[in-house]
Protein backbone atom coordinates (compact mmCIF):
# COMPACT_ATOMS: atom_id res chain seq x y z
CA UNK A 1 0.00 0.00 0.00
CA UNK A 2 2.76 2.83 0.86
CA UNK A 3 3.36 2.57 -3.22
CA UNK A 4 0.76 4.92 -3.82
CA UNK A 5 1.05 8.27 -4.36
CA UNK A 6 0.18 10.37 -1.09
CA UNK A 7 0.93 7.06 1.03
CA UNK A 8 4.00 9.14 2.20
CA UNK A 9 1.99 11.87 3.33
CA UNK A 10 -0.54 10.01 5.10
CA UNK A 11 1.94 7.88 7.05
CA UNK A 12 3.50 10.53 8.75
CA UNK A 13 0.22 12.48 9.32
CA UNK A 14 -0.89 9.47 11.05
CA UNK A 15 2.70 9.25 12.85
CA UNK A 16 3.41 12.27 14.04
CA UNK A 17 1.43 12.70 16.56
CA UNK A 18 1.88 9.23 18.76
CA UNK A 19 5.42 9.91 17.89
CA UNK A 20 5.94 13.39 19.05
CA UNK A 21 3.98 12.46 22.31
CA UNK A 22 6.11 9.43 22.98
CA UNK A 23 9.19 10.90 21.82
CA UNK A 24 9.36 14.66 23.73
CA UNK A 25 6.65 13.43 27.01
CA UNK A 26 8.81 10.25 26.96
CA UNK A 27 11.62 9.44 25.55
CA UNK A 28 13.14 13.11 26.22
CA UNK A 29 12.07 12.63 30.05
CA UNK A 30 14.36 9.28 30.33
CA UNK A 31 17.17 10.97 28.86
CA UNK A 32 16.55 14.08 30.84
CA UNK A 33 16.70 11.57 33.89
CA UNK A 34 19.67 9.81 32.57
CA UNK A 35 21.98 13.09 31.91
CA UNK A 36 20.82 13.75 35.52
CA UNK A 37 22.74 10.18 36.64
CA UNK A 38 26.17 11.57 35.57
CA UNK A 39 25.52 14.90 37.75
CA UNK A 40 26.04 14.78 41.68
CA UNK A 41 24.58 16.22 44.90
CA UNK A 42 26.12 18.34 47.49
CA UNK A 43 26.24 16.10 50.55
CA UNK A 44 24.85 19.12 52.82
CA UNK A 45 22.01 20.55 51.30
CA UNK A 46 21.17 17.53 48.82
CA UNK A 47 20.90 19.99 45.84
CA UNK A 48 21.71 18.22 42.76
CA UNK A 49 25.26 20.02 41.26
CA UNK A 50 25.67 19.72 37.96
CA UNK A 51 29.22 18.92 37.45
CA UNK A 52 29.81 15.83 35.26
CA UNK A 53 31.07 12.81 36.86
CA UNK A 54 30.15 8.78 36.30
CA UNK A 55 30.77 8.86 40.17
CA UNK A 56 26.92 7.13 40.46
CA UNK A 57 27.43 4.58 38.28
CA UNK A 58 30.89 3.21 39.48
CA UNK A 59 29.29 3.58 43.09
CA UNK A 60 26.68 1.09 41.82
CA UNK A 61 28.73 -1.47 40.01
CA UNK A 62 31.12 -1.80 42.94
CA UNK A 63 28.97 -1.22 46.13
CA UNK A 64 27.77 -5.14 46.89
CA UNK A 65 24.68 -4.06 48.67
CA UNK A 66 23.56 -2.91 45.39
CA UNK A 67 24.14 -6.42 43.68
CA UNK A 68 22.32 -7.85 45.93
CA UNK A 69 19.00 -6.13 46.00
CA UNK A 70 19.31 -6.28 42.16
CA UNK A 71 19.87 -10.20 42.20
CA UNK A 72 16.93 -10.25 44.67
CA UNK A 73 14.48 -8.10 42.76
CA UNK A 74 15.13 -10.10 39.75
CA UNK A 75 14.94 -13.53 41.49
CA UNK A 76 11.22 -11.37 42.82
CA UNK A 77 10.08 -10.96 39.50
CA UNK A 78 11.14 -14.48 38.07
CA UNK A 79 9.75 -16.52 40.64
CA UNK A 80 6.24 -14.09 40.48
CA UNK A 81 6.25 -14.57 36.67
CA UNK A 82 6.60 -18.29 36.89
CA UNK A 83 4.12 -18.51 39.63
CA UNK A 84 1.17 -16.69 37.91
CA UNK A 85 2.26 -18.35 34.87
CA UNK A 86 1.48 -21.74 36.62
CA UNK A 87 -1.79 -20.81 37.97
CA UNK A 88 -3.23 -18.98 34.53
CA UNK A 89 -2.55 -21.86 32.47
CA UNK A 90 -4.99 -24.10 34.35
CA UNK A 91 -7.45 -21.50 34.82
CA UNK A 92 -7.15 -20.56 31.16
CA UNK A 93 -7.59 -23.79 30.12
CA UNK A 94 -11.01 -24.54 31.87
CA UNK A 95 -12.33 -20.99 30.93
CA UNK A 96 -11.32 -21.39 27.31
CA UNK A 97 -11.94 -25.40 26.23
CA UNK A 98 -14.04 -26.55 28.39
CA UNK A 99 -16.29 -23.75 29.60
CA UNK A 100 -19.16 -23.01 26.94
CA UNK A 101 -21.37 -20.14 26.75
CA UNK A 102 -22.57 -18.29 30.04
CA UNK A 103 -20.55 -19.73 32.55
CA UNK A 104 -17.38 -18.46 30.53
CA UNK A 105 -18.91 -15.01 30.45
CA UNK A 106 -19.16 -14.95 34.03
CA UNK A 107 -15.67 -16.55 34.39
CA UNK A 108 -13.93 -13.86 32.45
CA UNK A 109 -16.26 -10.63 33.78
CA UNK A 110 -14.61 -12.97 37.28
CA UNK A 111 -11.62 -12.73 36.56
CA UNK A 112 -11.40 -9.32 35.19
CA UNK A 113 -13.01 -7.56 37.76
CA UNK A 114 -10.09 -7.51 40.57
CA UNK A 115 -8.29 -5.22 38.12
CA UNK A 116 -10.77 -2.42 39.14
CA UNK A 117 -10.77 -2.75 42.70
CA UNK A 118 -7.48 -1.23 43.53
CA UNK A 119 -3.81 -2.04 43.73
CA UNK A 120 -3.62 -0.40 46.98
CA UNK A 121 -6.78 -1.96 48.30
CA UNK A 122 -5.79 -5.25 47.65
CA UNK A 123 -1.91 -4.95 48.91
CA UNK A 124 -3.42 -3.91 52.62
CA UNK A 125 -6.10 -6.80 52.42
CA UNK A 126 -2.99 -9.12 52.28
CA UNK A 127 -1.01 -7.27 55.05
CA UNK A 128 -4.18 -7.72 56.90
CA UNK A 129 -4.51 -11.57 56.07
CA UNK A 130 -0.96 -12.46 56.57
CA UNK A 131 -0.64 -10.14 59.78
CA UNK A 132 0.24 -11.93 63.28
CA UNK A 133 -3.64 -12.26 63.77
CA UNK A 134 -4.91 -12.47 60.33
CA UNK A 135 -6.66 -14.88 58.40
CA UNK A 136 -3.60 -16.93 57.01
CA UNK A 137 -2.14 -17.51 60.23
CA UNK A 138 -6.14 -18.07 61.76
CA UNK A 139 -6.31 -20.84 58.93
CA UNK A 140 -3.16 -22.59 59.39
CA UNK A 141 -2.82 -22.76 63.20
CA UNK A 142 -5.13 -26.37 63.19
CA UNK A 143 -2.61 -28.01 61.15
CA UNK A 144 0.52 -26.78 63.20
CA UNK A 145 1.81 -24.47 60.39
CA UNK A 146 2.18 -20.49 60.62
CA UNK A 147 1.75 -18.32 57.73
CA UNK A 148 5.18 -16.73 56.09
CA UNK A 149 5.09 -13.51 57.61
CA UNK A 150 5.86 -10.04 56.41
CA UNK A 151 9.27 -10.84 54.23
CA UNK A 152 10.20 -11.76 50.32
CA UNK A 153 7.65 -14.62 49.97
CA UNK A 154 5.06 -12.41 51.20
CA UNK A 155 6.02 -9.88 48.92
CA UNK A 156 6.00 -12.54 45.80
CA UNK A 157 2.67 -14.01 46.81
CA UNK A 158 0.96 -10.73 46.64
CA UNK A 159 2.48 -9.54 43.72
CA UNK A 160 1.38 -12.77 41.67
CA UNK A 161 -1.75 -12.04 43.18
CA UNK A 162 -1.82 -8.24 41.78
CA UNK A 163 -0.82 -9.43 38.31
CA UNK A 164 -2.54 -12.86 38.13
CA UNK A 165 -5.63 -11.17 35.50
CA UNK A 166 -2.85 -10.24 33.12
CA UNK A 167 -1.23 -13.64 32.61
CA UNK A 168 -4.71 -15.56 32.68
CA UNK A 169 -6.03 -12.93 30.01
CA UNK A 170 -3.26 -13.27 27.01
CA UNK A 171 -3.41 -17.48 27.62
CA UNK A 172 -7.06 -17.68 27.59
CA UNK A 173 -7.15 -15.31 24.08
CA UNK A 174 -4.36 -17.41 22.54
CA UNK A 175 -6.26 -21.19 23.89
CA UNK A 176 -9.55 -19.48 22.74
CA UNK A 177 -8.89 -18.57 19.48
CA UNK A 178 -6.86 -22.31 19.24
CA UNK A 179 -9.10 -24.12 16.19
CA UNK A 180 -11.07 -27.16 17.10
CA UNK A 181 -10.00 -28.97 14.18
CA UNK A 182 -6.08 -28.60 14.67
CA UNK A 183 -6.99 -30.52 18.02
CA UNK A 184 -9.06 -32.79 16.43
CA UNK A 185 -6.49 -33.43 13.33
CA UNK A 186 -4.03 -34.09 16.23
CA UNK A 187 -6.06 -36.99 17.74
CA UNK A 188 -6.61 -38.26 14.75
CA UNK A 189 -3.06 -38.54 13.79
CA UNK A 190 -2.83 -40.81 16.98
CA UNK A 191 -1.57 -37.74 19.43
CA UNK A 192 -2.39 -38.63 23.21
CA UNK A 193 -3.68 -36.01 24.73
CA UNK A 194 -0.17 -35.04 26.44
CA UNK A 195 1.35 -34.81 22.81
CA UNK A 196 -1.28 -32.54 21.69
CA UNK A 197 -0.53 -30.35 24.39
CA UNK A 198 3.08 -30.61 24.05
CA UNK A 199 3.03 -30.24 20.05
CA UNK A 200 -0.02 -28.34 19.28
CA UNK A 201 -1.44 -26.32 22.27
CA UNK A 202 1.83 -25.64 24.02
CA UNK A 203 3.41 -23.74 20.75
CA UNK A 204 0.06 -21.69 20.89
CA UNK A 205 0.23 -20.75 23.89
CA UNK A 206 4.10 -19.45 24.42
CA UNK A 207 3.69 -16.36 22.65
CA UNK A 208 0.66 -15.27 24.98
CA UNK A 209 2.83 -16.40 28.17
CA UNK A 210 5.55 -14.49 27.27
CA UNK A 211 3.00 -11.38 26.00
CA UNK A 212 1.81 -11.92 29.68
CA UNK A 213 5.10 -12.31 31.57
CA UNK A 214 5.65 -8.89 30.10
CA UNK A 215 3.41 -7.25 32.32
CA UNK A 216 4.18 -10.19 35.65
CA UNK A 217 7.90 -9.47 35.15
CA UNK A 218 8.36 -5.36 34.47
CA UNK A 219 5.71 -4.66 36.94
CA UNK A 220 7.47 -6.76 39.59
CA UNK A 221 10.89 -5.68 38.93
CA UNK A 222 9.82 -2.13 39.44
CA UNK A 223 7.20 -2.45 42.50
CA UNK A 224 7.93 -0.85 45.74
CA UNK A 225 4.75 0.00 47.25
CA UNK A 226 3.53 -4.13 48.21
CA UNK A 227 7.10 -4.20 49.33
CA UNK A 228 6.50 -1.43 51.50
CA UNK A 229 3.15 -3.13 52.97
CA UNK A 230 4.22 -6.62 53.03
CA UNK A 231 8.02 -7.09 52.57
CA UNK A 232 8.82 -6.43 55.98
CA UNK A 233 12.83 -5.21 56.10
CA UNK A 234 13.08 -6.71 52.31
CA UNK A 235 14.93 -4.15 49.83
CA UNK A 236 13.34 -4.19 46.27
CA UNK A 237 15.31 -2.17 43.57
CA UNK A 238 12.64 0.10 43.72
CA UNK A 239 12.43 0.88 47.48
CA UNK A 240 16.37 1.73 47.37
CA UNK A 241 15.09 4.10 44.27
CA UNK A 242 12.21 6.13 45.91
CA UNK A 243 14.30 6.59 49.09
CA UNK A 244 17.07 7.68 47.38
CA UNK A 245 14.76 10.06 45.24
CA UNK A 246 14.87 13.23 47.64
CA UNK A 247 18.15 12.50 49.02
CA UNK A 248 19.84 12.44 46.31
CA UNK A 249 18.31 12.13 42.37
CA UNK A 250 21.77 11.99 40.42
CA UNK A 251 21.63 8.45 42.32
CA UNK A 252 18.39 7.58 42.08
CA UNK A 253 18.45 8.36 38.25
CA UNK A 254 21.36 5.58 37.75
CA UNK A 255 20.10 3.41 39.47
CA UNK A 256 16.77 3.20 37.33
CA UNK A 257 19.36 2.31 34.71
CA UNK A 258 19.36 -0.85 36.31
CA UNK A 259 15.73 -2.31 35.83
CA UNK A 260 15.23 -0.38 32.71
CA UNK A 261 18.10 -1.99 31.18
CA UNK A 262 17.07 -5.11 32.27
CA UNK A 263 13.29 -4.80 31.13
CA UNK A 264 14.55 -3.31 27.68
CA UNK A 265 16.59 -6.61 27.40
CA UNK A 266 13.68 -8.54 28.03
CA UNK A 267 11.43 -6.80 26.12
CA UNK A 268 13.92 -7.10 23.26
CA UNK A 269 13.97 -10.64 23.60
CA UNK A 270 10.61 -11.28 23.97
CA UNK A 271 10.07 -9.21 20.73
CA UNK A 272 12.27 -11.84 19.13
CA UNK A 273 9.91 -14.85 19.82
CA UNK A 274 7.11 -12.25 18.84
CA UNK A 275 5.03 -11.79 21.70
CA UNK A 276 4.82 -8.36 21.07
CA UNK A 277 2.30 -8.82 18.71
CA UNK A 278 -0.11 -10.97 20.98
CA UNK A 279 -0.15 -8.79 23.88
CA UNK B 1 -8.20 -33.71 21.91
CA UNK B 2 -10.18 -35.60 24.25
CA UNK B 3 -9.89 -34.48 27.95
CA UNK B 4 -11.08 -37.32 30.26
CA UNK B 5 -13.86 -36.47 32.70
CA UNK B 6 -11.55 -36.36 35.21
CA UNK B 7 -9.49 -33.92 33.21
CA UNK B 8 -12.37 -31.35 33.06
CA UNK B 9 -13.03 -31.83 37.09
CA UNK B 10 -9.38 -31.33 37.76
CA UNK B 11 -9.46 -28.60 35.98
CA UNK B 12 -12.65 -27.02 37.18
CA UNK B 13 -11.43 -27.79 40.50
CA UNK B 14 -8.14 -25.51 39.83
CA UNK B 15 -9.69 -22.65 38.51
CA UNK B 16 -12.41 -22.75 41.25
CA UNK B 17 -9.84 -22.27 43.79
CA UNK B 18 -8.01 -19.99 41.86
CA UNK B 19 -11.24 -17.61 41.89
CA UNK B 20 -11.51 -18.14 45.68
CA UNK B 21 -8.20 -16.88 46.07
CA UNK B 22 -9.05 -14.22 43.95
CA UNK B 23 -11.73 -13.08 45.59
CA UNK B 24 -10.76 -14.00 49.00
CA UNK B 25 -8.85 -10.35 49.80
CA UNK B 26 -11.57 -8.62 48.01
CA UNK B 27 -14.46 -10.41 50.31
CA UNK B 28 -12.26 -9.63 53.28
CA UNK B 29 -12.40 -5.83 52.09
CA UNK B 30 -15.72 -6.21 51.96
CA UNK B 31 -16.65 -6.91 55.50
CA UNK B 32 -13.71 -5.63 57.22
CA UNK B 33 -15.45 -2.00 55.92
CA UNK B 34 -18.75 -3.36 58.35
CA UNK B 35 -16.14 -4.53 61.15
CA UNK B 36 -17.12 -2.70 64.43
CA UNK B 37 -13.43 -3.54 65.04
CA UNK B 38 -11.42 -0.54 63.11
CA UNK B 39 -8.33 -2.66 63.51
CA UNK B 40 -9.51 -5.47 61.64
CA UNK B 41 -8.50 -8.03 64.28
CA UNK B 42 -10.03 -11.74 62.99
CA UNK B 43 -12.79 -12.94 63.31
CA UNK B 44 -14.86 -9.42 63.59
CA UNK B 45 -16.42 -8.48 66.61
CA UNK B 46 -19.24 -7.09 65.03
CA UNK B 47 -20.65 -5.22 62.44
CA UNK B 48 -21.41 -1.50 62.22
CA UNK B 49 -22.52 0.84 59.31
CA UNK B 50 -20.34 3.89 61.26
CA UNK B 51 -17.69 3.50 58.46
CA UNK B 52 -20.10 3.58 55.71
CA UNK B 53 -22.08 7.18 56.94
CA UNK B 54 -18.39 8.60 57.73
CA UNK B 55 -17.25 7.58 53.84
CA UNK B 56 -21.00 9.16 52.43
CA UNK B 57 -19.80 12.16 54.42
CA UNK B 58 -15.94 12.67 53.35
CA UNK B 59 -15.40 15.54 51.28
CA UNK B 60 -11.65 14.11 50.58
CA UNK B 61 -12.65 11.15 48.97
CA UNK B 62 -15.91 12.97 46.92
CA UNK B 63 -12.91 15.36 45.93
CA UNK B 64 -10.66 12.71 44.75
CA UNK B 65 -12.85 10.87 42.67
CA UNK B 66 -13.92 13.60 41.06
CA UNK B 67 -10.52 14.60 40.25
CA UNK B 68 -9.40 10.69 39.67
CA UNK B 69 -12.67 10.72 37.58
CA UNK B 70 -11.01 13.97 35.62
CA UNK B 71 -7.99 12.74 35.41
CA UNK B 72 -8.90 9.41 33.97
CA UNK B 73 -11.26 11.04 31.78
CA UNK B 74 -8.56 13.03 30.15
CA UNK B 75 -5.99 10.22 29.87
CA UNK B 76 -8.33 8.05 27.50
CA UNK B 77 -9.13 10.97 25.33
CA UNK B 78 -5.89 11.73 24.62
CA UNK B 79 -4.61 7.70 24.59
CA UNK B 80 -7.60 7.04 22.25
CA UNK B 81 -6.72 9.67 19.58
CA UNK B 82 -2.78 8.80 19.47
CA UNK B 83 -3.30 5.13 20.03
CA UNK B 84 -5.84 5.02 17.33
CA UNK B 85 -3.44 6.40 14.88
CA UNK B 86 -0.57 4.67 15.80
CA UNK B 87 -2.57 1.28 15.10
CA UNK B 88 -3.58 2.75 12.02
CA UNK B 89 -0.13 3.80 10.80
CA UNK B 90 1.55 0.03 12.04
CA UNK B 91 -1.55 -2.13 10.06
CA UNK B 92 -1.88 0.02 6.91
CA UNK B 93 1.63 1.12 5.95
CA UNK B 94 4.78 -0.78 5.76
CA UNK B 95 7.90 1.51 6.76
CA UNK B 96 11.20 1.17 8.30
CA UNK B 97 11.21 1.03 11.69
CA UNK B 98 7.87 -0.03 11.81
CA UNK B 99 8.91 -2.51 14.50
CA UNK B 100 10.36 0.09 16.83
CA UNK B 101 7.25 2.24 16.56
CA UNK B 102 5.49 -0.55 18.64
CA UNK B 103 8.45 -1.34 20.94
CA UNK B 104 8.37 2.41 21.82
CA UNK B 105 4.60 2.28 22.73
CA UNK B 106 4.88 -0.88 24.66
CA UNK B 107 7.67 1.20 27.14
CA UNK B 108 6.29 3.03 29.24
CA UNK B 109 3.96 0.26 31.15
CA UNK B 110 6.80 -2.06 30.72
CA UNK B 111 9.23 0.30 32.49
CA UNK B 112 8.59 0.21 36.01
CA UNK B 113 6.59 3.65 37.62
CA UNK B 114 8.59 4.71 39.94
CA UNK B 115 11.28 5.02 36.85
CA UNK B 116 8.69 6.83 34.49
CA UNK B 117 7.43 9.21 37.56
CA UNK B 118 10.98 10.76 38.04
CA UNK B 119 11.55 11.17 34.97
CA UNK B 120 8.60 12.80 34.20
CA UNK B 121 8.36 14.82 37.30
CA UNK B 122 12.76 15.82 35.98
CA UNK B 123 11.11 16.98 32.96
CA UNK B 124 8.40 18.89 33.85
CA UNK B 125 10.97 20.27 36.80
CA UNK B 126 13.32 21.88 33.79
CA UNK B 127 10.51 22.28 30.89
CA UNK B 128 7.23 23.11 32.15
CA UNK B 129 8.08 24.91 35.45
CA UNK B 130 9.88 27.77 33.83
CA UNK B 131 7.38 28.24 31.28
CA UNK B 132 4.95 28.90 34.49
CA UNK B 133 3.05 25.56 34.37
CA UNK B 134 3.27 24.46 37.46
CA UNK B 135 2.34 20.37 39.09
CA UNK B 136 -1.25 19.64 38.92
CA UNK B 137 -4.31 17.71 36.87
CA UNK B 138 -2.47 18.52 33.65
CA UNK B 139 1.22 17.20 34.26
CA UNK B 140 -0.83 14.33 35.90
CA UNK B 141 -2.67 13.88 32.81
CA UNK B 142 0.38 13.74 30.70
CA UNK B 143 1.77 11.31 32.75
CA UNK B 144 -1.30 8.93 32.17
CA UNK B 145 -1.82 9.38 28.87
CA UNK B 146 1.40 8.29 28.38
CA UNK B 147 0.93 5.00 29.29
CA UNK B 148 -2.51 4.75 27.99
CA UNK B 149 -1.41 5.27 24.55
CA UNK B 150 -0.55 1.09 24.40
CA UNK B 151 -3.96 -0.01 25.72
CA UNK B 152 -5.86 1.73 22.99
CA UNK B 153 -3.15 1.17 20.49
CA UNK B 154 -3.24 -2.71 21.07
CA UNK B 155 -6.85 -2.70 21.34
CA UNK B 156 -7.45 -1.05 17.69
CA UNK B 157 -4.55 -3.10 16.27
CA UNK B 158 -5.92 -6.31 17.05
CA UNK B 159 -9.10 -5.27 15.59
CA UNK B 160 -7.78 -3.62 12.75
CA UNK B 161 -5.77 -6.73 12.30
CA UNK B 162 -9.10 -9.02 12.32
CA UNK B 163 -11.41 -6.81 9.71
CA UNK B 164 -11.38 -8.33 5.92
CA UNK B 165 -9.35 -5.75 3.48
CA UNK B 166 -12.45 -6.86 1.30
CA UNK B 167 -14.71 -4.45 2.94
CA UNK B 168 -13.10 -1.38 2.22
CA UNK B 169 -12.30 -2.44 -1.38
CA UNK B 170 -15.59 -3.28 -1.74
CA UNK B 171 -16.74 0.79 -0.38
CA UNK B 172 -14.00 1.57 -2.57
CA UNK B 173 -15.39 0.11 -5.64
CA UNK B 174 -18.99 1.16 -4.76
CA UNK B 175 -18.10 4.90 -4.72
CA UNK B 176 -17.11 5.64 -1.29
CA UNK B 177 -14.54 8.37 -0.70
CA UNK B 178 -11.52 7.43 1.86
CA UNK B 179 -13.04 9.51 4.35
CA UNK B 180 -16.72 8.08 3.34
CA UNK B 181 -15.32 4.18 4.12
CA UNK B 182 -13.00 5.37 7.14
CA UNK B 183 -16.62 7.30 8.71
CA UNK B 184 -19.35 4.02 7.45
CA UNK B 185 -17.14 1.13 7.22
CA UNK B 186 -13.99 1.15 9.49
CA UNK B 187 -15.12 3.15 11.88
CA UNK B 188 -18.43 0.92 13.26
CA UNK B 189 -15.78 -1.81 12.90
CA UNK B 190 -13.75 -0.53 15.00
CA UNK B 191 -16.12 0.75 17.62
CA UNK B 192 -16.15 -2.28 20.38
CA UNK B 193 -12.56 -2.00 20.09
CA UNK B 194 -12.30 1.42 20.64
CA UNK B 195 -14.37 1.40 23.71
CA UNK B 196 -12.62 -1.93 25.56
CA UNK B 197 -9.67 -0.14 24.87
CA UNK B 198 -10.62 3.33 26.35
CA UNK B 199 -12.04 1.43 29.04
CA UNK B 200 -9.19 -0.47 29.97
CA UNK B 201 -7.05 2.51 29.67
CA UNK B 202 -9.60 4.76 32.07
CA UNK B 203 -9.25 1.64 34.54
CA UNK B 204 -5.01 1.71 34.10
CA UNK B 205 -5.26 5.58 34.95
CA UNK B 206 -8.14 4.90 37.79
CA UNK B 207 -5.71 2.91 40.17
CA UNK B 208 -2.21 4.14 39.26
CA UNK B 209 -0.75 5.46 42.54
CA UNK B 210 3.23 5.70 41.32
CA UNK B 211 3.45 7.78 38.40
CA UNK B 212 0.83 10.09 39.93
CA UNK B 213 2.80 10.30 43.25
CA UNK B 214 5.70 12.07 41.07
CA UNK B 215 3.10 14.01 38.86
CA UNK B 216 0.59 15.62 41.07
CA UNK B 217 2.14 18.19 42.80
CA UNK B 218 0.78 18.87 46.62
CA UNK B 219 -2.45 20.04 45.86
CA UNK B 220 -4.24 17.32 43.39
CA UNK B 221 -5.31 14.28 45.35
CA UNK B 222 -6.70 11.60 43.01
CA UNK B 223 -8.79 8.79 44.99
CA UNK B 224 -5.50 6.69 44.73
CA UNK B 225 -3.31 8.62 46.40
CA UNK B 226 -6.35 10.01 48.92
CA UNK B 227 -6.18 6.26 49.53
CA UNK B 228 -2.63 5.91 50.39
CA UNK B 229 -2.86 8.95 52.42
CA UNK B 230 -5.81 7.23 54.47
CA UNK B 231 -5.02 3.49 54.83
CA UNK B 232 -2.35 4.40 57.12
CA UNK B 233 -4.26 6.30 59.20
CA UNK B 234 -5.90 3.90 62.03
CA UNK B 235 -9.40 5.22 61.94
CA UNK B 236 -9.82 5.78 58.37
CA UNK B 237 -8.52 2.23 57.29
CA UNK B 238 -12.50 1.26 57.18
CA UNK B 239 -13.36 4.14 55.34
CA UNK B 240 -10.63 3.35 52.90
CA UNK B 241 -12.71 -0.31 52.91
CA UNK B 242 -16.27 1.33 52.39
CA UNK B 243 -14.93 3.72 48.98
CA UNK B 244 -12.82 -0.10 47.98
CA UNK B 245 -15.99 -1.92 48.32
CA UNK B 246 -18.08 0.37 46.31
CA UNK B 247 -15.41 0.68 43.37
CA UNK B 248 -15.64 -3.11 43.18
CA UNK B 249 -19.17 -3.47 43.24
CA UNK B 250 -19.34 -0.63 40.84
CA UNK B 251 -16.40 -2.26 38.57
CA UNK B 252 -18.53 -5.22 37.56
CA UNK B 253 -20.76 -3.10 35.59
CA UNK B 254 -18.02 -1.84 32.61
CA UNK B 255 -16.37 -5.00 33.07
CA UNK B 256 -19.79 -6.91 31.89
CA UNK B 257 -20.61 -3.97 29.12
CA UNK B 258 -16.91 -4.13 27.43
CA UNK B 259 -17.02 -8.38 27.43
CA UNK B 260 -20.96 -8.37 26.03
CA UNK B 261 -19.93 -5.54 23.25
CA UNK B 262 -15.95 -6.15 22.31
CA UNK B 263 -15.58 -8.45 19.89
CA UNK B 264 -12.38 -9.49 21.62
CA UNK B 265 -12.54 -12.76 23.78
CA UNK B 266 -11.68 -11.72 26.65
CA UNK B 267 -13.36 -8.60 26.16
CA UNK B 268 -10.52 -6.40 25.36
CA UNK B 269 -6.73 -6.66 25.20
CA UNK B 270 -4.37 -4.92 28.40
Amino acid sequence: MSCEPGARGRLAALLAPPLLWLVLAYLGSLAILLLSAFWTTDPFTSDVVRTWTTDNFRDILTTPVYRTVALRTLGIAVAVTLLDAVLALPMAFFMARVARGRLRRVLLVAVLTPLWAGYLVKAYAWRVMLGEHGIVNAALAPLGLRGPGYGATAVVIVLAYLWLPYMILPVYAALERLPAHQLEASADLGAGTVRTLRSVVAPAVRPAILAGSVFTFSLSLGDYLTVQIVGGRTQLLGNVIASQVTLDLPLAAALSAVPVALIVCYLAAVRRAGALDSL
Amino acid sequence: MHLTRTARIVLGCVTAAGLALIYLPLLLVVLNSLNADGSFAWPPSGLTGEWWSRAVHSAGARDALWTSLRAGLGATAIALVLGSLAAFAVHRHRFFGRQTVSFLIVLPIALPGIVTGIALNAAFRTVLEPVGIGFGLFTVVVGHATFCVVIVFNNVAARLRRIAPSLAEASADLGARPWQTLRYVTFPALRPALFAGALLAFALSFDEVVVTTFTAGAGTRTLPIWIYENLARPHQAPVVDVVAAVLIGLSVLPVYVAQRLSSDPAGGRL
